[in-house]
């Protein structure tokens, strides 16, 4: 009886709790924000903690010295140690490292823009059924993927006889030994940028052409009313200008092509560091550090000055694009 | 004005003056399949054409026998190429339903729910378009490993859920639909949810298509996650055992085998993009960053 009458009296007092305390806090609660944080939250949880947070370590990380057994240490030199040596002292990074990224960012960075500009360009002055046609053979290279790519280029470009380009060099009496290609420091580097422009029509392409597609045919013919002659002024004073967002959009997906694609050296060579340095870039010397060395600070530095490098080339990109006027 | 002669954007009929472009593009667009026909055709080769010297671009006498050797070879620690593949199909399935999911909640949220951080958070994700993964890999394996991720299917999983392009083109399209509509479903008692599900997804579908496709391309090619986060050989992915395949043999056969293992990977990848080509261009119309 006495044990029933608590569990009665416990069963009320919690009722009575729930009726005073929760129901009240419940009620007050705004639903539309508590809404709003729970769409927002898987996005904004998974986005801090797999790109900011990282960025973050490896900014605090760049100013240590790690070597993953140990923890880490304050940097000597107020933990610019890791930069100094790198822009001092590493004759590896600036000797290869730092020009070959330049070189092979400029050239498939803005080259592999203008050159999807001008296709994206071409295919919008013809039919849309042949169009549509030659916009996916363009594509086609980019859905490879870094692996597959590795595959078919690492084949044509082999190095003994049976090397698809070799033979026909061989065949045409252009050399008489097979050239090594993916293994010779004056080759790798030239094949690396063909082949990330081949590859490089993707997402900003698509963007581009959708851009050329959707401008105002009355801004044309007012245009020429207005005195524009040809097609290249009708380009850079009437379709630039009226798709500047997706150019920018373009850009952007163009730099961050060319410095993702930065694994092509390795996998076309299949080793890292590249024969001789020659398709050594930034990415490279990163993983070399960071899980060849185990030098995670000086690999973090790495990191940062490869962000760094990015935010410089689409700063670029926003001055050229963005709308002024908002 | 009939006489006009200006620009033929996106013509509707065919005039000689188009030619010059089919002179420049069609040549264009066959060099750039040339690679891709070179391996689909190695990948029919027997053995006795891929030792051929000199060696022939197309195949003379096409046979399954490459893809039959690829689906009975194993790795070295006796792993069958078929676990690969079918983890390969789960994790690619449960990516792109799972970035679809959080994407288009977010997407709605920043497009038409008002609060506080919104514009701040958009510029934030409009920032991360130029993130490079690669170049934080190590922070990002240090995060895998805290989480208690490492050598879990989640690794393969997780860290790529976020795709900041992804929600970029959402939110976009998102901006398109008309507030009124969200207005008038409140109105009869629908809350966020029922927004969502109902009328947001059904009317952005061109935009979670490419969502779809871009997360696919990304996690279906990826070595990331096999080679740093999982170390357990039975849970790692086709497009890992690809690469280890292809840099371990050297002789002609191994080709043969790489190349069936390429046009297994590159086929979905193919077959998805053409069927949804039409969506993908719908959201690019809608893709400028202002």
């Amino acid at each position: 009886m006495v044990v029933e009458n608590q569990l009665e009296k416990k069963e009320g007092k919690l009722k009575k709790f729930f009726q005073t305390k929760i129901k009240p806090a419940w009620e007050k609660v705004d639903k539309d924000k508590l809404s709003t944080v729970l769409l927002l939250a898987p996005y904004v949880i998974l986005f801090s903690l797999f790109i900011v947070i990282p960025v973050l370590v490896a900014m605090g990380l760049s100013l240590t010295y790690f070597n993953v057994i140990e923890m880490p240490v304050f940097a000597k030199m107020g933990g610019f140690y890791n930069y100094i040596m790198i822009l001092t002292q590493d004759e590896i990074f600036l000797r290869y490292v730092l020009p070959n990224t330049l070189k092979y960012a400029i050239i498939t960075g803005p080259g592999g823009y203008a050159l999807s500009f001008l296709m994206a360009w071409m295919l919008s002055q013809i039919q849309a059924t042949p169009r549509k046609f030659l916009a996916l053979a363009l594509y086609t290279p980019s859905m490879l993927g870094g692996v597959l790519t590795g595959v078919i280029f690492r084949t044509l470009f082999s190095g003994d006889k049976s090397g698809y380009i070799n033979a026909v060099l061989l065949n045409l009496g252009l050399v008489n030994t097979p050239i090594d290609f993916l293994q010779s420091g004056d080759y790798l580097m030239s094949i690396m940028i063909f082949v990330t422009l081949w590859s490089s029509m993707g997402i900003g392409f698509l963007s581009m052409l959708a851009g050329i597609l959707n401008v105002n045919r009355e801004m044309y013919e007012a245009a020429y009313i207005d005195g524009i002659k040809n097609r290249l002024q009708e380009i850079f004073y009437i379709t630039i200008p009226s798709m500047k967002p997706q150019m920018l959009f373009g850009a952007v997906m163009a730099i961050v092509g060319a410095f993702n694609a930065g694994g092509i050296g390795v996998a076309l060579s299949g080793s890292n560091p590249t024969p001789q340095y020659a398709g050594q870039l930034i990415v490279n010397h990163i993983d070399d550090y960071g899980f060849i060395r185990y030098e995670m600070g000086y690999a973090a530095a790495l990191s940062v000055l490869l962000l760094l490098l990015i935010l410089l080339f689409s700063r670029v990109a926003y001055r050229l694009f963005e709308e002024k006027d908002r | 004005m009939a006489s006009f002669l200006g620009t033929q954007i996106n013509p509707k009929s065919f005039h000689k003056s188009q030619l010059k472009f089919y002179f420049i593009l069609v040549p264009i667009g066959l060099f750039m399949l040339l690679p891709v026909i070179y391996v689909i055709s190695q990948a029919f080769k027997p053995l006795s054409e891929l030792f051929l010297f000199p060696p022939r671009f197309f195949v003379s006498n096409p046979t399954l026998d490459n893809f039959a050797r690829l689906f009975r070879t194993a790795s070295g620690t006796g792993v069958p190429m078929t676990r690969y593949f079918f983890n390969s199909i789960i994790i690619t399935i449960l990516t792109i339903v799972l970035t679809i999911l959080i994407t288009l909640a977010t997407g709605y949220a920043l497009s038409k729910k008002r609060f506080k951080a919104k514009k701040t958070l958009f510029s934030i994700n409009q920032v991360a378009l130029m993130f490079v993964a690669t170049a934080v890999a190590i922070p990002r394996y240090l995060v895998v490993t805290t989480l208690g991720l490492t050598n879990s299917f989640a690794a393969h999983i997780i860290p790529y859920l976020a795709m900041p392009v992804g929600l970029f083109l959402v939110k976009q399209f998102i901006d398109q639909v008309p507030d009124e509509l969200i207005e008038a479903a409140k109105i009869d008692g629908a809350n966020d949810w029922h927004i969502v599900t109902k009328i947001i997804g059904p009317l952005v579908k061109p935009a979670l298509a490419t969502v779809a496709i871009l997360s696919f391309q990304f996690i279906w090619n990826s070595t990331e996650s096999s080679n740093i986060y999982v170390i357990d050989e039975t849970k790692k992915t086709f497009a890992f055992y690809m690469n280890t395949l292809t840099a371990a043999s050297a002789g002609p056969a191994g080709v043969g085998i790489a190349a069936a293992a390429g046009l297994v990977m590159f086929v979905p990848n193919l077959i998805i993009f053409i069927v949804m080509q039409g969506n993908v261009m719908d959201t690019m119309s809608h893709s400028g960053i202002k």
